[in-house]
């Protein structure tokens, strides 16, 4: 892909590599997030997740490939002004107040001054620290400085936000704000760029995910491609003869679990011929239903898949 | 530039805030009121004439910028040692790089303001420390200003030195081996006026290269040489031998090409510092 292509995506990178020392983080990432979505990026620990956030804020300089966010190559200075970047690990000024590292950062970020006070404001509201801003960050429990991290990461409206673990020292409210602040970026046309353990989180909020392993992605794509609902349905039978089994063989690859049989692959439109020929052999149908695959049963049949 | 200035004016704010500024200056003040009052005893003492009041208080002068040298060299090298390091290890650096400042801008800044601390310890306490010995003792050395000037410079490469460890090492072992580097090279100036005396180049070119390689002991010893009045320089030169080794004295101003060799160290100690920093996968 060419610069000029990469400008229409939040991200893209091409074979990105980094290597520290004989130690390979990351082999070939290869990759494309499109504006305005939220995007899901999965994978064990140690899988290369948090080096290729760094590469892409610039954190860290890649030893192989290239990679662009929104339109510039990585690193780029000017760039970062359009960036929201929530660190996995990171601490701030214990002894400033969180009003004045949010004005660190507008400051930073090269903000005009008359619109500080409205965005940090606005940034307090949305991670619910309104009624602690004037307090020193060193009296703040992790969480509440996860917060103010995600408060760092939106402020100026980033056209993205780059977030590492957003939610991991959160309570279920803190994890339910997060995921419905997220929501409200992608509402307002921010691409979020998710970096997350937590699959139920990923499976709820994200457009499209990628799934990396060994610094590889091993798949990519919408939630249902990656499930494979491709027409996944498990019938519950009873009755069936012995040897009648191979002959249902031809609505998809069939699996047997007890009374239940699980046929992947079927086009949802020969499910009432499946269930016609069935009873046809002697079976007898008490349930009809589409396999809803979860993603950590996806996620860690994908790895299994990776290791064999 | 604005990047620089607003990291520089981070550096001072936390300094003030952690309570490093007022805990020094307390405790500066207390050590000036002392010294101040044991100064203005020296006139009272009995016999002494005002040519012994003179010289007794020119050399405990020269002390008196030995530790308070001492103490800015200990101070910037405990406060240089951790300002990039700890950044990074605390993660406050992987909050504040990704936006959009250099790496060079963020060690600026951070040199910057930590010169800053340096000159203004270096101004304040020297200032304040002499006109309490010239309120004590009517004696002024003959030229404190150049004498503050050497003493903070001092202080600034200790700063430096501590600065380029930093952006690789270790807080704890990049102070280590600032302060073991600033002690090897006051042993250095020892050597470098022994062999100078005694005249023996392996000793001589030994004290060379530890003043050329660590500058601490050779911006010390301008220092001390505007310190000294010229009584005490003709005396000194009288006394030949004698006065080998002696830290405490110095002969002549430093060259000018001395002067420059430091500000060259000081130029490629900065761009190498940056250099560190700049290829660090953080």
């Amino acid at each position: 892909m060419e610069a000029a292509d990469a400008a229409s995506l939040a991200v893209h990178t091409q074979d990105l590599a980094k290597r520290y020392g004989k130690t390979v983080a990351l082999s070939g990432l290869t990759m494309s997030v499109r504006r305005a979505e939220v995007f899901g990026f999965l994978g064990p620990n140690g899988a290369g997740k948090t080096t290729a956030v760094k590469l892409l804020v610039g954190l860290a300089l890649p030893t192989a490939g290239q990679g662009w966010v929104l339109g510039a190559p990585i690193g780029d200075l000017q760039t970062r002004r359009r960036l929201g970047y929530l660190p996995e690990l990171f601490r701030y000024q214990g002894w400033m107040t969180a009003r004045e590292v949010l004005g660190l950062h507008c400051k930073l970020s090269g903000m005009a001054r008359s619109e500080w006070t409205k965005e940090i404001d606005l940034a307090l509201d949305m991670v619910g620290l309104a009624d602690r801003a004037d307090d020193k960050v060193e009296g703040f429990s992790k969480g509440m400085q996860q917060r103010l991290g995600l408060g760092v990461a939106l402020l100026g409206r980033p056209e993205l936000v780059l977030l590492d673990e957003p939610t991991s020292a959160l309570d279920p409210v803190g994890r339910h704000d997060v995921r419905e602040i997220i929501r409200q970026l992608k509402a307002r046309g921010t691409a979020v760029f998710l970096n997350s353990h937590l699959l139920t989180e990923v499976e709820q909020i994200c457009d499209r995910l990628a799934v990396v392993d060994h610094g590889r992605v091993i798949a990519t794509g919408t939630m249902s491609q990656i499930l494979g609902q491709d027409g996944a349905v498990r019938v519950r039978v009873t009755g069936l003869p012995a040897g009648s089994r191979a002959a249902l063989g031809e609505f998809g690859t069939l699996e047997a679990e007890g009374e239940w049989l699980t046929f992947r692959g079927l086009n949802p439109d020969r499910v009432p011929q499946l269930v016609s020929e069935i009873v046809r052999q002697g079976g007898r149908v008490y349930a009809v239903e589409p396999r809803h695959e979860t993603l950590e049963d996806r996620f860690l049949q994908l790895l299994k898949e990776q290791e064999q | 530039m604005t990047q620089v200035l607003t990291i520089a004016r981070l550096t001072i704010l936390e300094a003030s805030r952690r309570k490093l500024l007022l805990a020094l200056g307390i405790l500066t003040i207390v050590v000036i009121v002392l010294t101040s009052w044991g100064f203005s005893r020296l006139p009272t003492m009995n016999n002494v004439t005002p040519a012994e009041v003179r010289l007794a208080a020119s050399q405990l002068t020269i002390l008196m910028a030995f530790m308070f040298s001492g103490v800015l060299a200990l101070g910037s090298t405990l406060v240089a040692a951790p300002s990039i390091a700890s950044d990074i290890e605390s993660g406050i650096a992987l909050a504040i790089l990704p936006r959009p400042i250099r790496r060079s801008q963020l060690l600026m800044g951070k040199w910057l303001g930590l010169a800053l601390l340096v000159t203004l310890y270096a101004a304040g306490s020297g200032l304040l420390e002499l006109l309490g010995i010239w309120l004590g003792t009517n004696y002024l050395p003959p030229n404190p200003v150049a004498s503050i000037a050497f003493v903070a410079a001092e202080g600034i490469i200790l700063m430096t030195l501590a600065l380029l460890l930093s952006t690789r090492l270790a807080p704890m072992t990049g102070g280590v081996i600032a302060l073991v580097l600033f002690f090897v090279a006051w042993i250095g100036g020892i050597a470098l006026a022994i062999g100078i005396t005694f005249d023996n180049e392996t000793i001589k070119n030994i004290g060379i290269g530890s003043r050329l390689l660590i500058p601490t002991d050779g911006l010390w010893h301008g220092a001390i040489f505007y310190l000294e009045p010229s009584e005490v320089l003709a005396a000194a030169r009288i006394a030949g031998r004698a006065r080998a080794g002696n830290p405490f004295f110095a002969d002549a101003p430093l060259p000018g090409i001395y002067l420059a060799w430091v500000v060259g160290w000081l130029v490629a100690i900065v761009g190498l510092a940056n250099w560190s920093f700049a290829k660090r996968d953080l």
